[in-house]
């Protein structure tokens, strides 16, 4: 029986608007409005920001295929590290993850490896080749929250618009990786000026802003939302504010190395700093800051993408994208938006990590509601830090923030009333 | 004649153990490079050709991507600093069976080479060599990013002729955005203070390029009359420049150094060419052997430039160990 009281925190819950210093009882596993029975455990939150467990819906954890890098296990606990309890895999597996079977084998694996919440999402197209269109119906049935190429993007306009057409039949969320594939070719970084010096392959901002305007066409035409994942350029903020004025179902994300960092650090050819899309410039991170601050943009994830080191150690252009971030975003967002630019309240942050991404996916997550899954986030938002590799649970070590000072991070991670990891 | 080695008296001018880039070196570091240059290209003039200053050195030169001018004029250099060479190309490397470039080039150093010369398509492969290495790296290109001996012999060619650099008008022409030869030679030039022009297609000379302190002309017809220098780089219109500019023909028509054009040049500016020439396509035929052309200058420059590149980098790391 996970019963459990958490004394005295600062309740922060979006969802219900609470925000207020309470108490929280858990009975079984669920948020309860009785105190459990007396000799339950309690925890006090003194100082504390008690918030629902975060959700991180962009992550890649490489199960199956890739365990070299990360495991449902490993992802899982370097997820709870962040304060994370429930994130959402993203289908580029090996093999990708484009059927039910799929689905279900990670279903059951995480169920039986994870220490949170695991929900699937399943590819748009079979083999994530962007040709024709997986069994989206089948995978719901088999327990996916979304259908998403990412890491790929379909070209093939027509297509997108059937697989988002049919996708309303399920109320299902379109996730979409934008990216112009002609646009971009052989493209490292960003094309500008760091680009123009070191001779590496540029990665315009338009090729993702042609394909953000084509999601935001579709979203439109067939009035089924489609979200846009990790935005890196001022020009995507521009459009997707543009398009939500008008009320389209179009929906946007922010990673936290697109506003910490540029795209001068690869002046280093460190490959820690590649990634897909890449780092942009200064201008790029002032609209995406905006477009938080403004609501334009409303969930956060990190795109956390293990690597092995082998792996990245290699010249530039051939290292594949991709950093690890799940125990390193919430406290970059809370030095950042938080503390340094004062972008958004504390409230508006926990929402784009709880209601805002579990209203996207339409799942029973993000609440502290009654009955609520007892899934709940400590968060010390002032505790200065420092972030090590060597400590981190990931398996992999691909990060760019060794050795940052930070502002703010979880405590405690809460699943199901029990505990799954504490600092 | 005794061959004895030059006095060099670079002091505390020169303390790198890599040549890695033109963008990361100061001008006095330049100018060190091209005064030692002048004093080994007296080496070459004498009956005895060979000096002992590498004596006991080994140095691989590791062309993971295919060039023949460029290996020779290290092995050359190597060979008149009397030191010992090894060539490894991509197709005789373990690279072919899949071998990381970390792993080969810690082989290389378990072999104690003490210094690596590395051509790589690869943009920051020289680098990624020189932070993992104790041995020299000396980048002799790196995909696109650059090809600091090239820039040195350009420049040493242009001092050796015109008897400075700072002030003069030199223009770029051609196939920039690929070109690792543009890169280094922006730099050295800017660093120096000339005046550089690119000049090339659009869709091979981006804006972007204005940010490092240059002027981007569309037509080579504007400036002809001003230039003091004029250095075409090799146009090549394979597979991958197919989406940049439509055909040679329309390129000769705008950028091509033609007989026409050529009269409209001041007597004393330079024609150069980084080889290997496209006769009648960068430069008319009779041009690249007229009197205005160094290009020749250029190849027997690029052996003293090295030379001095060689020596500097090897005694700096001997200091450093």
């Amino acid at each position: 029986m996970n019963n459990l009281t958490i004394r005295g925190g600062h309740v922060i819950d979006p969802a219900s608007g609470r925000n207020e210093i309470t108490d929280i009882y858990v009975v079984d596993g669920k948020i309860s409005a009785e105190p459990p029975p007396e000799n339950s455990p309690v925890i006090s939150a003194d100082n504390l920001v008690v918030a629902p467990g975060l959700i991180d819906m962009h992550v890649h954890f490489r199960e199956p295929g890739q365990t070299h890098k990360e495991t449902l296990a490993t992802g899982s606990q370097a997820a709870a590290a962040g304060g994370f309890t429930s994130v959402v895999c993203i289908p580029n597996t090996s093999p990708p993850t484009d059927g039910p079977s799929g689905v279900a084998w990670i279903i059951d694996r995480a169920r039986d490896t994870a220490g949170v919440n695991v929900f699937p999402t399943g590819a748009i197209t079979r083999d994530l080749a962007g040709q024709e269109m997986a069994p989206i119906g089948s995978m719901v049935q088999a327990g996916i929250v979304a259908i998403t190429d990412d890491g790929h993007c379909v070209q093939n306009h027509e297509l997108m618009r059937r697989a988002v057409e049919y996708a309303r039949m399920f109320d299902l969320a379109v996730l979409d990786h934008c990216q112009d594939y002609n646009m971009v070719g052989n493209g490292v970084m960003h094309e500008g000026y760091w680009s123009t010096v070191l001779g590496l392959p540029g990665w315009p901002r338009a090729g993702e802003e042609i394909m953000v305007m084509r999601n935001i066409l579709l979203a439109e035409l067939c009035a089924t939302r489609i979200h846009c994942q990790h935005l890196s350029s001022a020009g995507s903020v521009r459009l997707l504010r543009n398009a939500r004025g008008r009320g389209i179902p179009v929906t946007g994300e922010l990673c936290p190395h697109h506003i910490a960092l540029t795209d001068e650090t690869i002046c280093s050819f460190d490959s820690s700093f590649k990634m897909n899309p890449p780092l942009r410039t200064q201008e790029d991170i002032d609209a995406l800051i905006e477009g938080v601050a403004d609501g334009t943009i409303t969930i956060l994830a990190s795109d956390h993408a293990p690597h092995a080191g082998f792996e990245k150690e290699v010249e530039f252009d051939q290292a594949p994208f991709g950093i690890t971030g799940l125990e390193t975003e919430l406290p970059l967002f809370l030095t950042i938006l938080l503390h340094r630019e004062k972008a958004i309240s504390l409230e508006q942050l926990i929402a784009m990590y709880t209601v805002n991404p579990a209203y996207l996916l339409r799942i029973r997550k993000g609440t502290l509601g009654i009955g609520a899954d007892a899934d709940i986030t400590l968060i010390d938002p002032d505790r200065e830090w420092t972030y090590k590799k060597e400590e981190s649970l990931s398996r992999s070590r691909n990060t760019p923030f060794e050795g940052w000072n930070l502002k703010g991070r979880a405590v405690r991670t809460i699943v199901a009333g029990e505990t799954v990891w504490a600092v | 004649m005794k061959a004895s080695e030059p006095t060099l008296d670079t002091g505390e001018n020169w303390i790198r153990k890599d040549l890695l880039s033109i963008r990361e070196l100061a001008p006095l570091e330049i100018n060190t490079i091209l005064d030692s240059a002048g004093a080994f290209k007296t080496v070459g003039a004498r009956d005895i050709k060979k000096v002992p200053a590498l004596r006991g050195k080994t140095l691989v030169n590791f062309f993971v991507e295919p060039s023949t001018r460029t290996r020779t004029s290290f092995e050359l250099a190597a060979f008149r600093l009397s030191a010992d060479v090894v060539n490894i190309s991509a197709s005789s490397s373990s690279l072919q069976k899949g071998e990381s470039l970390k792993d080969t080039a810690l082989n290389l150093e378990a072999l104690h080479a003490d210094i690596i010369v590395l051509r790589h398509s690869a943009a920051g492969a020289s680098k990624f060599l020189a932070e993992r290495l104790t041995a020299s790296v000396i980048n002799a290109g790196d995909g696109a990013h650059e090809h600091p001996t090239q820039a040195l012999l350009d420049v040493f060619t242009i001092r050796e002729r015109l008897g400075r650099i700072d002030g003069l008008k030199v223009a770029i022409v051609g196939d920039i955005l690929f070109s690792r030869v543009a890169r280094s030679n922006i730099w050295a030039l800017k660093k120096l203070g000339a005046n550089v022009f690119l000049v090339g297609p659009s869709t091979l000379v981006p804006r972007s390029f204005e940010s490092m302190g240059v002027s981007v002309v569309r037509s080579l017809d504007e400036i002809l009359e001003e230039l003091d220098v004029i250095n075409l780089l090799r146009i090549q219109h394979e597979r991958q420049r197919k989406e940049y500019f439509p055909s040679l023909n329309e390129y000769v028509r705008f950028f091509g150094l033609t007989k026409e054009r050529a009269q409209r040049l001041k007597p004393h500016c330079l024609i150069m060419h980084p080889g290997p020439i496209n006769r009648g396509v960068e430069i008319d035929s009779d041009l690249a052997d007229g009197p205005q052309s160094v290009i020749l200058d250029q190849v027997a420059n690029g052996l003293a430039v090295r030379m001095a590149v060689l020596y500097l980098c090897s005694t700096a790391a001997r200091k450093q160990r």
